[in-house]
């Protein structure tokens, strides 16, 4: 990759030797991983956001299509969003076709992350495991099997005794809701967010894009009905496109931009516990109970809760949730009755009505609009800006095709309801 | 946690016994709408980071449908009024006033 910074910030790789040569000199030659620059006057391209989703967006418009004179405006720092926030579970096995092509383009695209970005994400295709603890549940997960069969999407139904199998710390005659199967995809698992958000902003500072933190674009300028720049907090900058990637935020930029948007914006929490000796090896789903677990490198175990019901912007989430997720979980998984939780966080989740994401043009021309992943985007990171890119360069792309935000109108759901279950 | 003061029996409840209802004052369109109408109707939701209207149920108390204004922000309550109001009254306007002056939600002020 070429740089714009000249010699004094070309990225050197990280590798082994790099490891050897730093240790022999006291670690004193690494460079910092990304370039704090003063903004321009003009970009080609403005993304607002610097959550995984918008810096992935900028990665790809400069690899896929050689425009590299991007800035992407972050209002506090880049990944502090919901990019640092989420459970990082990562898997593709939805219903609908237009979903599985768009997360399954993403799942793969993580397999080789590490290598592309040449950071280390830690995926680990660790397998994810949704259970099955009703009647319906089972048909529900029996019809997405065969559906993911017929999109290439590897994923199969596995019955009580191979789920006790590969998670022995489960309880699958609880008393209520017994496991009756569960959902597999050996190819699922998590990655460590912030990694995510921190290799492609080294990436696109390499290229020469322009990471610009803690600054707020608080308008957007137009010409008619033609996007010509943005108001910021450090001033007015000028672009001929602008990509609007805020997640939680997307209906207070939509409104700066002059159009509406079918999102509710609303809390999502996630709590960790101490950390223990491992026990689980694989991510579980509980959508009846409403709760999903997994165990981090660290040894905690990572607890996913619900969505608060009402329309809010604090990122901590009612305590009650908390309550009623532990006391689910604690039903399938006995031995986490005895756990501490360290810590509890929310992030604001971006919630459509058919719970699938929206890859857009706008009613504003050279504005385009990615948003409403609500709770499960983290795991769509990289096809999201794969396909965002290609939407911005050509104006088109086959990905985002059944994602518009007109879909609503015209009544042509993507019905994810189900298979979006709990907030993942 | 959120805290809302039931306009029928009094009760001030907590949001454990309360179910949300979404947007207030929305304003129906059906068969011969314009598409626009209809689409705004169903999913064009207000989703304000501050002052809110907002449909509420005492489901676990008297089991009564009435209406709030709160900071979606904050979460500051402004106030609470029954579910037959077709527009935010008075006193609730006031009451948002004297801590958001200027505000707008919709065509209220
Ligand atoms: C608790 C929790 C658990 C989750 N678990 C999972 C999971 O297990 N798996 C999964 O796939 N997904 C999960 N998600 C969802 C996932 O986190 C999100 O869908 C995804 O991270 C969204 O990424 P993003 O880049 O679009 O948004 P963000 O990371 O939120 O980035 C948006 C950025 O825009 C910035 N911004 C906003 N307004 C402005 C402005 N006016 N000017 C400049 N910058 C602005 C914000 O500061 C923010 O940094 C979870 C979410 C939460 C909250
Ligand atoms: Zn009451």
């Amino acid at each position: 990759m070429d740089s714009k910074f000249g010699d004094i910030f070309r990225m050197k790789r990280y590798s082994v030797f790099a490891v050897a040569r730093e240790a022999a000199r006291y670690h004193t030659g690494w460079q910092r991983a990304w370039a704090s620059p003063e903004p321009k006057k003009k970009y080609d391209v403005i993304i607002v956001g610097a959550g995984g989703h918008g810096l992935a967006t900028a990665f790809y418009l400069g690899k896929n299509f050689g425009i590299t004179n991007v800035a992407i405006i972050e209002k506090g720092w880049l990944g502090g969003g919901n990019t640092g926030r989420n459970t990082t579970i990562i898997r593709s096995n939805y219903l609908q076709d237009p979903s599985a092509a768009l997360y399954e383009k993403s799942r793969s695209l993580y397999e080789t992350m590490s290598q592309d970005l040449n950071y280390n994400v830690m995926f680990s295709p660790r397998g994810v495991m949704m259970l099955a603890q009703t009647e319906h549940e089972v048909r529900g997960y029996l019809r997405t099997a065969h559906a993911n069969a017929l999109q290439g999407v590897a994923t199969r139904f596995i019955d009580p005794a191979e789920v006790k199998k590969l998670v022995p710390i489960i309880n699958i005659h609880g008393p209520r809701y017994p496991v009756l199967g569960a959902l597999w995809q050996p190819r699922g698992g998590t990655a460590r967010h912030d990694a995510v958000a921190w290799g492609y902003a080294r990436a696109c500072s390499d290229m020469g894009m322009h990471v610009i933190q803690q600054t707020e674009v608080t308008a957007v300028r137009k010409e008619g009905n033609r996007v010509v720049g943005v108001d910021t907090t450090r001033g007015p900058i000028d672009c001929d496109k602008l990509g609007i990637v805020v997640a939680g935020h997307s209906g207070v930029m939509a409104e700066r931009a002059g159009f509406r948007l079918p999102i509710e914006s609303a809390p999502l929490q996630a709590l960790v516990s101490e950390p223990i000796k491992p026990c689980m090896d694989v991510v579980v789903m509980a959508n009846t109970v409403h709760g999903y677990m997994s165990q981090s490198d660290k040894g905690e175990m990572v607890i996913g809760g619900g969505t608060d019901s009402y329309n809010a912007y604090t990122q901590r989430g009612s305590f009650h949730h908390i309550e009623e997720t532990v006391r689910a979980l604690v039903e399938t998984f006995p031995m986490i009755s005895r756990l501490k939780m360290l810590r509890q966080w929310g992030g604001i989740v971006d919630m459509t009505g058919d719970r699938s994401p929206i890859l857009s043009k706008t009613p504003v021309e050279g504005v385009f609009v990615n948003c409403g992943w609500g709770t499960g985007g983290f795991k769509a990171t990289p096809g999201s800006g794969w396909a965002m890119a290609e939407l911005m360069a050509k104006g088109h792309s086959p990905l985002t095709e059944e994602f518009s935000m007109f879909r609503f109108r015209e009544g042509k759901f993507i019905d994810e309801s189900v298979a979006a279950g709990v907030a993942h | 946690m959120l805290t809302l003061h039931c306009p029928y029996c009094g009760v001030h409840a907590d949001e454990t016994e309360l179910a949300s209802g979404g947007e207030a004052h929305l304003k129906r369109f059906g068969p011969g709408a314009s598409d626009e109408d209809f689409e705004g109707y169903l999913f064009m939701r207000e989703n304000p980071k501050g002052v809110h209207f907002e449909r509420w149920r005492h489901a676990y108390g008297c089991g009564k449908w009435f209406l709030a204004a709160r900071c979606t922000n904050t979460l500051e309550v402004f106030g609470t009024y029954p579910a037959q109001s077709t527009e935010p009254p008075q006193h609730v306007r006031d009451a948002i006033s004297a801590k958001r002056p200027g505000w707008t939600w919709r065509e209220f002020s």
